[in-house]
C-alpha cells in the first residue's frame, strides 16, 4: 500500500531517491591563518541513501575545496573518519543524514582529546603511542605442534573475538571523559588490543601486557561510564573488555 | 617508519595501590548497602519508628557491642569509600600536580580526623551522664 502511494508520489517518480537539503556545520581550524577554530554553515542537498562523509564529499567538491578531512575506503572497515557528529563520535561514512534530526543543523567537529591539526584531522600519534605500548602482536613462547601452526579450538578463538574488531579509529578513546583529563591514560583502544592477545590461547606475553595495564595510568583510572561502549561503530562491549582486564588483574587469567 | 621496539617484560611491580582502592570500593560498596539500610531500618521503621529516636535510644545503642561495631564499621567504610572517591575525581580534573597534592593530602587528614573522632565517640560514650534528668536516660541507667 505504502509502495504502491509512494511511488505514485508526484515528488517521488519511480526509482528516483528522494532528496532534501541538510544543514551540516562543520567546526572549521586553519593553523596557517592564526585564526581561532570556528563554526561555519553549508546547506547540502542530499539523498536519502547519502552518509555525512557523502555531504562532506559534495562540500568538498562543490563548494569549499579547503575543507580538510580523513578517509580511506568510505565504507567502515578503514577507521579513517571518525568524528564527533551532533556530539556523538561515530564514523561519517556509517553515518546516515536521514537517520539524524534533518530539521536542525547538523554538527560536524572533531574527535575531542586529541590536538587538531586541520579542520576535522586530528593528531592520531598520543592514540597510537598509547596501543603500541601495549604491545599488540603475537608472541607466543612456544614452537608450533608439527611446526606449523598453532591450533585453537572454536571456545578459544570466541574468547577474544569481540576485541578483533577494532579498527583503530579512536572513536572509543575520544568518546572516554579520563582520556580528555589529561591524555595520560591508555584509553579504551588501547585495552581492546591489549585484550585481544591478553586472551588468545596462542599468546604467552599476557602477564607483560597485564603488567602494562597494571600501571598508575592503567585499567584503574576506568570509572565504567560506559561512554566507550556507546562510541564503538564496531559494536565492540569495550567496557566489558575493560573490566575483563581488570578481573584477570584481580584473579589472573 | 613505524618500529616497535622488541619486547621486553617489565620488572613486575609487587604493589599498585590504585588496584587494591579499586578492589576496596567494590568490597565496600556492597558491605556498605547492607549497613546502612540496616541502620536506617533499626532506627526509622522498626518499633516505634522516627518518634523513638532521643538521648535515650542512642546512648542505649552506644551501650551494646553490636551496635557499637556496626557503627564503628559504617563510619570507617563510609569515610575511607567516600573520600577515595573524592580523591578519583581530584586526581582526574586538577591538572596541576602542587593543588592535586594539597587537595588529596586534606581529603586525607579530613577522614582521618573524622575516622579518631568517630571511633573515640563511640566507645568512650558514657550513656548515663551524672546529673542528667532520668527520664531522659536509657532505662538502664537507674537500676546501676
Amino acid at each position: 500500500m505504502s509502495i504502491a502511494e509512494a511511488t505514485s508520489s508526484p515528488q517521488v517518480p519511480s526509482g528516483e531517491v528522494p532528496t532534501f537539503t541538510a544543514t551540516i556545520v562543520v567546526r572549521r581550524y586553519d593553523p596557517e591563518s592564526g585564526e581561532e577554530a570556528h563554526w561555519q554553515e553549508f546547506a547540502v542537498t542530499v539523498h536519502a541513501t547519502d552518509r555525512i562523509l557523502d555531504a562532506l564529499h559534495s562540500i568538498k567538491w562543490e563548494q569549499d575545496g579547503s575543507l580538510t578531512f580523513r578517509r580511506s575506503c568510505a565504507h567502515g572497515v578503514c577507521g579513517s573518519d571518525a568524528m564527533r557528529i551532533n556530539g556523538r563520535n561515530r564514523l561519517a561514512c556509517k553515518t546516515l543524514i536521514k537517520d539524524l534530526d534533518i530539521d536542525k543543523p547538523i554538527y560536524v567537529e572533531p574527535l575531542k582529546g586529541l590536538p587538531v591539526e586541520k579542520d576535522l584531522i586530528v593528531d592520531m600519534e598520543p592514540f597510537f603511542d598509547a596501543y603500541r605500548s601495549v604491545q599488540p602482536f603475537l608472541q607466543p613462547a612456544s614452537v608450533p605442534e608439527n611446526g606449523r601452526e598453532r591450533n585453537q579450538s572454536v571456545v578459544q578463538r570466541a574468547r577474544f573475538d569481540d576485541t578483533t574488531k577494532c579498527i583503530l579509529c579512536a572513536a572509543c578513546t575520544t568518546s572516554c571523559p579520563v582520556f580528555w583529563t589529561d591524555g595520560q591514560y591508555f584509553g579504551p583502544a588501547a585495552i581492546v588490543g591489549a585484550h585481544r592477545f591478553i586472551f588468545d590461547s596462542r599468546d604467552d606475553a599476557g602477564d607483560v601486557r597485564l603488567d602494562i595495564l597494571n600501571d598508575k595510568e592503567g585499567v584503574w583510572r576506568c570509572r565504567t561510564t560506559f561512554n566507550c561502549t556507546e562510541a564503538c561503530p564496531r559494536g565492540i562491549e569495550v567496557t566489558k573488555a575493560i573490566a575483563e582486564v581488570k578481573q584477570a588483574l584481580v584473579r589472573g587469567i | 617508519m613505524v618500529v616497535i621496539e622488541t619486547p621486553v617484560a617489565r620488572k613486575r611491580r609487587r604493589f599498585n595501590i590504585e588496584k587494591y582502592l579499586w578492589m576496596f570500593m567494590r568490597g565496600s560498596g556492597v558491605l556498605l548497602v547492607v549497613l546502612i539500610f540496616g541502620h536506617l531500618i533499626s532506627n526509622l521503621v522498626v518499633g516505634d519508628g522516627i518518634k523513638a529516636i532521643d538521648f535515650g535510644f542512642v546512648g542505649g545503642k552506644y551501650a551494646t557491642p553490636f551496635w557499637q561495631w556496626w557503627d564503628v564499621v559504617m563510619l570507617w567504610l563510609a569515610l575511607i569509600h567516600g573520600s577515595n572517591g573524592m580523591r578519583t575525581i581530584v586526581n582526574d580534573y586538577v591538572e596541576r600536580e602542587r593543588v592535586r597534592k594539597v587537595l588529596v593530602g586534606a581529603l586525607f587528614v579530613v577522614a582521618a580526623a573524622l575516622i579518631v573522632l568517630g571511633t573515640l565517640v563511640v566507645f568512650t560514650f558514657d550513656p548515663c551522664p551524672a546529673g542528667a534528668a532520668a527520664d531522659l536516660l536509657p532505662s538502664f541507667c537507674s537500676a546501676a
